[in-house]
């Protein structure tokens, strides 16, 4: 049994740090641990609750930004954003079901630390081009900060972004500000039925392509299609979202169509549906039914992941996929306990390149096989050469990302 | 040149600059080095002209093998290089060294591959920011991040400098543009980060690096998100009795959930000064101007500037006038994009700031500003990104009157002071470079920059890319590397343990 340790505030997290390594021994860290089953498995003897560390500093609805210790939950975030109107545009998913977890345990330093952005990723971008200032305390035990609390600033090495994604290998973060933007008046969703995946990226390519401003584009495939809580999806659907002020989604709704003319005719879901359906799709809803098989998160051009899913395929019959991001974001499940780490990864250099996460697996294959994309060795010396920097004793979350 | 201090000269690399320049000239053949002092001058200096240093030797290879091999020379002969796209970085981040290669990538002008499917184009990075639009324009597809420089500044000075832009209110800069690049580091490794798809692995190498300043590597390739072109773009100018009232309607069209493709505004003197220089029809007895671009599909751009115009009106706009042909939103552009050389004229020299600040410290940095530039003597103007806060103070002077350089730093300086104290920060687009290294305490302390410089050292232990630009002090690798730690009991008795 791990020893755990619950700080308090940043001076607590300073001491711990200290503590850490002064005794050479390494911590495991988790704010809501909603995503901790992500990665090889922690061998360390103490682990970090960081869940203490809460709590919004300020908001600043007519700024769009906002400031909150580490591990303020999301949906206290969410909650008061949506009091002004607001949103995190980069569209938050709550991954904890998909890995077993119950819902509604994620936090923003989950994630900043995993980078892991919703459907809106692919018009707004990633939880990193949102996040505007950090403070932490790095694997050297000291305090220190990075951005600031406006939208445009260049002043000195970006930090803020080289620590998101970094998954509490290279610091503790303890503070986190973020931009937030207005939530659009309202939206809705063009239904494509019955597209081949290839013939579906086609379609959203076309889409992606046009003056239409979709704000998010995924081809659900007919045998996950009915596990999105949305009716009528059942024989595959293509799926892309308008949003923003009602004249100008209805225009953009009408020349939308236009466009997928070709593919077949286009339905319509209203606001209310729209919002149930992109919260699924962001969350790939379906494959939290059965946390036993082991699932992945792949990240190709948008064009490649039809034939990155049916190149795993055709090794693994029964595997399953949700294509979101116009394509390129592929959610493959596989039928059975192997995640056919080769298959997977070779389908994914065959394609073009792009990275592959095996975001569920058990302990056992997540520590036998590399969770997170390996790298060319000249990359991954400057990365091992970063985490040497910022983590030099090798204390924090050692082993996670494989290094 | 005014009291910046660089780096000292490395007397064995000036002693051996014979074999230097033989061994650059077996790497890069014919003219790609460029070795004379009469022809190196065009290199002395970039946008930030009150700087200049002739370069030690100037290298302009063509292919990623010679940058590599260069690169690998300088680093294994203790070399400095300073890489260099064209050259109109307004912080001073091209300065050469009197000691270190400059490397233009100006040679690296070609656009790869455009792949309309995936909306991205990967490009060399010579090329110019407006020439990637100008490559993908006939398929109604742009580049969004827009200084403006966009017709001479290079793909590889905007990643190196996270480049802005009046589009990046909506689009945002560089870095959110960006998916990929092939740089080279000092030892004369070729890295690839990122590529046609969305987030790169592992670390966010590509985060740091766009913005490094030329310090982490030599960008060889990029690989840019394209944008398809709204259908409609129209302007409304907006002229306020009151900077209060211009800086409260700004507020106020965000607050309605207004994101406008641009948000530019002009105070007084800058008015004056453009309206002189290119009569665009700019309101002469108003405080503060406003220009708002809206885009998208004509409902939209219809719809958005109703509102627009209500949220004026509600601000006591004195004017109001909206763009009802393309030429007249052009002529609303042109005084604004002229402002600077308009200022030009009005002065025999200035110098253009760029903090940002909080939309709400507006109208407070602007009455401030104006008391400081009393006080030195000096006239100030305003333009600036009015969405998002990003100002660019145009500091009037005469270089020709002793101590009025001295005095416009000064009074520079003062103002991102400012800047910082209202919750800012010192540059929002131009890059901190040598222009405002020295300042950068006011925002940073020892331990943060300590740790910028660490991800320095990661690229580049012997640092040898670009030193004397964005940090005070270098402090060397190995006096960073150590580490202090004390032994004993356990340091945290407070914190709760399980």
């Amino acid at each position: 049994m791990t020893d755990r340790f619950k700080p308090t505030d940043e001076k607590d997290v300073e001491a711990l740090v200290a503590y850490a390594l002064a005794e050479k021994t390494p911590l495991e860290l988790w704010s809501g641990g909603s995503k901790r089953s992500i990665g090889r498995p922690p061998q360390t003897e103490y682990g970090v609750d960081l869940s203490a560390l809460s709590g919004i500093n300020d908001y600043d609805p007519a700024e769009l930004v906002l400031t909150a210790k580490a591990a303020t939950p999301l949906a206290e975030i969410e909650t008061l954003l949506e009091e002004n109107n607001q949103m995190l545009a980069f569209e938050p998913a709550d991954l904890g079901p998909l890995l077993g977890e119950e819902a509604g345990k994620g936090t923003l330093a989950g994630l900043y630390g995993t980078n892991f952005a919703g459907s809106r990723r692919l018009q707004a971008g990633a939880v990193r081009d949102h996040a505007l200032g950090i403070r932490a305390v790095s694997g050297r035990g000291e305090i220190f900060k990075s951005g600031g609390r406006v939208m445009k600033n260049v002043t000195g090495y970006d930090l803020t972004k080289g620590l998101s994604g970094s998954w509490g290998t290279l610091a503790v973060l303890t503070e986190l500000t973020f931009k937030t933007l207005p939530k659009p008046e309202t939206a809705t969703t063009l239904v494509v039925h019955g597209l081949t995946p290839e013939t579906a990226a086609i379609a959203m390519a076309a889409a992606m392509g046009s003056s239409s401003e979709v704000s998010g584009a995924a081809h659900l495939p007919a045998d996950v299609a009915g596990g999105f809580g949305v009716d009528g999806l059942g024989a595959g659907a293509t799926v892309m979202r308008l949003e923003g002020f009602g004249p100008s989604v209805e225009a953009r709704a009408g020349m939308l169509a236009e466009v997928l003319r070709p593919f077949g005719l286009a339905e319509r879901l209203d606001a209310p549906t729209t919002a149930t359906l992109w919260r699924a799709i962001s969350c790939a809803r379906p494959f939290a039914a059965d946390t036993s098989l082991p699932l992945w998160r792949i990240s190709v051009a948008p064009t490649d992941g039809p034939a990155v899913a049916a190149a795993v395929k055709a090794q693994a019959p029964g595997a399953k996929a949700i294509f979101d991001w116009a394509g390129g974001l592929v959610w493959l499940m596989l039928p059975g306990g192997d995640p056919m780490v080769e298959a997977v990864r070779g389908a994914v250099a065959e394609a073009g390149g792009g990275h592959a996460t095996l975001i569920r697996a058990d302990a056992g294959t997540r520590a036998a096989v590399p969770v997170f994309q390996p790298q060319p060795a000249a990359l991954a010396n400057l990365a091992r050469r970063l985490k040497d920097q910022f983590d030099p004793a090798g204390i924090l979350n050692p082993g996670r990302m494989g290094r | 040149m005014s009291g910046l201090v660089m780096p000292p000269s490395d007397a064995e690399v000036l002693a051996r600059r014979d074999e230097i320049v033989a061994a650059l000239r077996a790497i890069v053949p014919g003219e790609g080095v460029i070795s004379d002092d009469a022809e190196m001058r065009v290199y002395e200096t970039d946008g930030l002209t009150a700087y200049r240093q002739v370069p030690f030797v100037v290298v302009l290879p063509e292919t990623v093998d010679q940058v590599a091999r260069v690169l690998r020379y300088c680093h294994d002969n203790g070399v400095k290089v300073v890489p260099r796209g064209a050259g109109t970085s307004l912080s001073g981040g091209a300065l050469p060294l009197a000691d270190g290669v400059l490397m233009s990538m100006m040679k690296f002008n070609r656009v790869l591959d455009i792949d309309f499917d995936n909306r991205v184009a990967v490009v060399q990075p010579g090329v110019t920011n407006l020439g990637i639009t100008r490559a993908v324009e006939h398929r109604g597809f742009y580049y969004a991040p827009d200084p403006s420089s966009q017709i001479a500044c290079s793909i590889g000075g905007n990643v190196a400098e996270n480049a802005g832009g009046v589009h990046c209110l909506k689009y945002g800069l560089t870095t959110n543009n960006v998916l990929g690049v092939e740089l080279v580091t000092i030892e004369g490794e070729v890295v690839r980060i990122g590529g046609r798809h969305l987030d790169a692995e592992g670390y966010d190498l590509l985060g740091l690096v766009v913005g490094s300043e030329g310090m982490l590597g030599v960008v060889t390739e990029v690989t840019v998100r394209l944008l398809k072109q709204p259908d409609t773009a129209r302007a409304i100018l907006i002229g306020f009795p009151t900077n209060d009232d211009a800086g409260t309607c700004v507020a106020d069209v965000i607050g309605a959930g207004i994101i406008p493709g641009g948000m530019e505004m002009m105070d007084r003197p800058a008015i004056h000064a453009a309206e002189d220089f290119v009569h665009a029809g700019y309101p002469l007895d108003v405080e503060a101007l406003l220009i708002v671009e809206l885009d998208g599909p004509k409902a939209e751009v219809d719809h958005l500037l109703e509102r627009v115009g209500a949220i004026a009106k509600a601000n006591n706009a004195a004017h109001i006038r909206v763009s009802e042909t393309e030429a007249e939103r052009l002529s609303f552009w042109a005084g604004r994009k002229a402002a600077f050389p308009a200022v030009g004229r009005i002065s025999p020299d200035y110098m253009c700031m760029d903090g940002t600040i909080p939309r709400k410290a507006l109208p407070h940095v602007l009455t401030r500003m104006q008391e400081m530039a009393a006080s030195y003597g000096l006239g100030v103007a305003n333009v600036f990104h009015a969405g998002d806060g990003n100002l660019h103070p145009l500091i009037l002077y005469d270089a020709n009157i002793p101590g009025d350089l001295d005095k416009a730093e000064d009074f520079g300086a003062d103002i991102l002071k400012l800047c910082v104290e209202v919750g800012g920060v010192l540059t929002g687009e131009h890059g901190v470079g040598v222009e405002k290294r020295d300042l950068m305490g006011e925002m940073f302390n020892g331990v943060d920059m300590d740790h910028q410089i660490r991800v320095k050292c990661a690229f580049d232990a012997k640092q040898l890319l670009n030193p004397g630009k964005v940090f005070p002090t270098l402090n060397s690798c190995a006096e960073l590397g150590r580490m202090h730690v004390h032994k004993g009991q356990m340091p945290f008795p407070d914190i709760p343990r399980f």
